[in-house]
């Protein structure tokens, strides 16, 4: 089967960046979201994201960098023949993994 | 408790943050209420049904033709197939033209015509043009927008994201207020409250196919249950008929059919190109009428006959629609599908039913008061308005009447000095327990996964006793699972720690359907038996879904 290749960064604030590698099937058309969500379930539970809507472009959340672009995991089409990048939001704290602090300051617990 | 949990104090709590917990938030403090709190599991106003809802919102405004609310509610019991909550579906249809034009002065932009009248559409099962929507398919996010503008003014409401509500505190009979997950640090928080008003939407999430946002796992069924509360019509899920199939499409809601019916009409197609509802009793010569329990059940019995489309659907096919038509019909709408490869004008789409919304819910009075004392619902969450199979367009006003009458009722009772930390310690401990992670040979997110595919297989649009019984039997066997599912170390942000307290509200949420269903030996709406094809008049009641000791029991209702 076609696979395609995500380097994700890892790890929570603080700690010294790491990236883990995943091979996940590739079907045409789907997303880097369905890959992120099929790694959760097969490869591995801890892996940290953030999504809400899925696959409906309202929610935002779920806004990650690709190869250094910030996109919405959930548009953004899946890539085989060359590993794709994933990092948390450059311009935001990172939580762990792929999460960012993207809760408006008003919204959280002091 | 060795340490001690951070503690909020509120005389509202209202435990997600979509459209009916949102407007609950404001009728709150309209009717007084000095302290708000609204707490969402994702963002405030980003997650939940209502800013996925596409296109339509049923209320009798009487703008492009006469309506009343009375014609509204007709409508609504014929839909509901005998089983509606009539006094629930009365308050909804009656309310829904004070919220709705409320929302108009709230600048939501609902579409109109050139007149100036308000854009009203004919949805399926409507006698009349009654559905108003905002353009391109932007309802949904529209009507978030315009609520969280509302929220974001008032002083009294406090807002906080990633606040996932684990358990609801029952002290001597009553819900005294909640015991949360902040996502974000990992630990345990408490809160106490006068009221607490339970609007975490529906389960729809818990089918593997689905137009669910990912906080719809079915959390409120399994707070009310777990409190005391009990459950009505839980075997009813509306399983839209026309969800999308293929080919993938990506940033659009799978639902986005819909609207395109309502618009342009379209034909619906079986894998040989032939059309197929008459044969079900559905003639679409003239416009799209079809109810969307037949629908889908007409789609899923010609799949299952083996005259579906390649993907295991049926064709939605818009070629008789010239492009200029489609183009003023959805403008923007036709670039974003180009871009996902489809040109309506050429060759038609796959479509099949897809788990929507759920009919089930909380048992509510008229204030929206559960049986537990202190426990209130709105939205989704409530039980009863819709039967056996909800009218298209009902949900948005449903979310904001009950949202309306929720947040004023539960301010009455509020505050109130019932909080006794004791009463938390249990469910506090527990969750401090799952926070320390412990190994195991299966995730939480494995079992989600798996649950979703037995739900869609087993409980899906149409059930058999064997089927049902199979579910319920892993169902028992993944809730035996529980105790032993792996949970990583570490707090902050932990996912799986998240994951495990959903799964856990998905089990018992997935029970009742199941109970439900199997114990509903006919069809009716959403719910289709194979071995028992026929409706039975003995079964022209509700069932109610109850926790007793941990376990979950369905009965009809007297």
């Amino acid at each position: 089967m076609k696979t395609a290749t995500l380097r994700i960064r890892r790890g929570a604030a603080g700690e010294a960046p790491r990236y883990d590698e995943f091979a996940v099937p590739f079907e045409e058309g789907a997303t880097v979201l369905d890959a992120l969500i099929w790694i959760r379930a097969q490869r591995d539970p801890s892996l940290a994201i953030r999504y809400s809507c899925i696959n409906a472009n309202v929610c935002k959340e779920c806004t990650i960098a690709v190869d250094g672009r910030v996109v919405y995991a959930c548009t953004t089409r899946l890539v085989a023949g060359r590993p794709m990048v994933l990092d948390p939001l450059p311009a935001k704290r990172q939580l762990r993994d792929l999460v960012s602090e993207t809760r408006p300051p008003r919204e959280r617990l002091a | 408790m060795t340490r001690s949990a951070m503690h909020l104090e509120t005389g509202v709590l209202i435990i997600g943050a979509g459209g009916a917990g949102m407007y609950a938030a404001i009728a709150a403090a309209r009717a007084g209420a000095e302290r708000v709190l609204l707490v969402d599991k994702s963002l405030v106003g980003r997650g939940g049904a209502t800013i996925m809802a596409q296109m339509t919102v049923a209320a009798a405004l009487a703008e492009e033709s006469d309506d009343d609310w009375r014609w509204h509610l007709a409508d609504t019991l014929a839909a509901g197939r005998g089983l509606c909550d009539e006094e629930l579906a009365a308050i909804l249809c009656e309310e829904a033209p004070i919220r709705i034009r409320e929302m108009g002065d709230w600048q939501v932009g609902w579409a109109r015509r050139d007149s100036g009248r308000i854009a009203q559409v004919t949805a399926p099962g409507h006698s009349r043009p009654r559905c108003c929507y905002v353009d391109f398919l932007n309802t949904g996010p529209a009507v978030a927008a315009t609520l969280r503008r509302q929220i974001s003014r008032i002083e009294a409401i406090r807002r906080v994201s990633n606040l996932a509500v684990t358990d609801l505190v029952v002290d001597d009979g009553a819900v005294t207020g909640a015991v949360a997950l902040d996502t974000a640090s990992g630990e345990a928080v408490t809160i106490a409250a006068g009221a607490t008003i339970v609007a975490t939407g529906g389960l729809t999430r818990i089918y593997r196919r689905n137009s669910a946002s990912a906080n719809m796992g079915g959390d409120g069924y399994a707070l009310a249950l777990m409190a005391g509360a009990p459950l009505v019509d839980m075997e009813f899920v509306q399983f839209f008929p026309i969800g999308h199939l293929a080919p993938r499409l990506v940033g659009m809601d799978p639902i986005m059919w819909d609207p395109f019916r309502y618009k342009l009409g379209g034909r619906l197609l079986d894998g040989a190109g032939n059309e197929f509802l008459a044969r079900y009793g559905s003639d679409e010569t003239d416009a799209y009428t079809t109810p969307r329990d037949i629908a889908s059940y007409a789609i899923t019995r010609e799949v299952a006959a083996g005259r579906g489309s390649p993907h295991g659907g049926v064709y939605l096919s818009f070629e008789h629609i010239p492009p200029a038509a489609l183009r003023a019909a959805f403008g923007p709408v036709i670039e974003r599908l180009a871009k996902n490869g489809i040109d309506l004008a050429t060759a038609p789409v796959e479509v099949s039913p897809i788990a929507h919304y759920h009919m089930g819910g909380i048992v509510v009075d008229a204030r929206m008061a559960s049986a537990v004392p202190g426990l209130y619902a709105a939205g989704e969450a409530v039980g009863g308005a819709n039967g056996a199979n909800r009218l298209s367009g009902n949900a948005i006003p449903e979310a904001l009447v009950f949202g309306e009458r929720a947040g004023r009722f539960a301010a009455s009772v509020a505050p109130a000095a019932g909080w006794r930390a004791g009463a938390a310690v249990a469910a506090v401990t527990r969750l401090r327990e799952q926070a320390d992670g412990r190994s195991g040979d299966v995730s939480a997110a494995a079992l989600l996964d798996e649950l979703r595919t037995l739900m869609w297989d087993a409980v899906g649009p149409l059930r058999d006793a064997a089927g049902l019984a199979r579910a319920l039997a892993r169902l028992g066997e993944m809730r035996g699972m529980l105790p032993h599912v792996a949970i990583v170390p570490g707090r902050e942000s932990n996912a799986s720690l998240a994951d495990w307290f959903e799964l856990r509200a998905s089990l018992s949420a997935a029970e009742a359907v199941t109970r439900a269903a199997l114990a509903r030996r006919e069809s009716r709406g959403a719910h289709q038996r194979g071995d028992f094809p026929a409706s039975d008049p003995a079964f022209a009641r509700s069932q109610c879904v109850v926790m007793r000791d941990g376990a979950i029991a369905a009965s009809l209702a007297p």
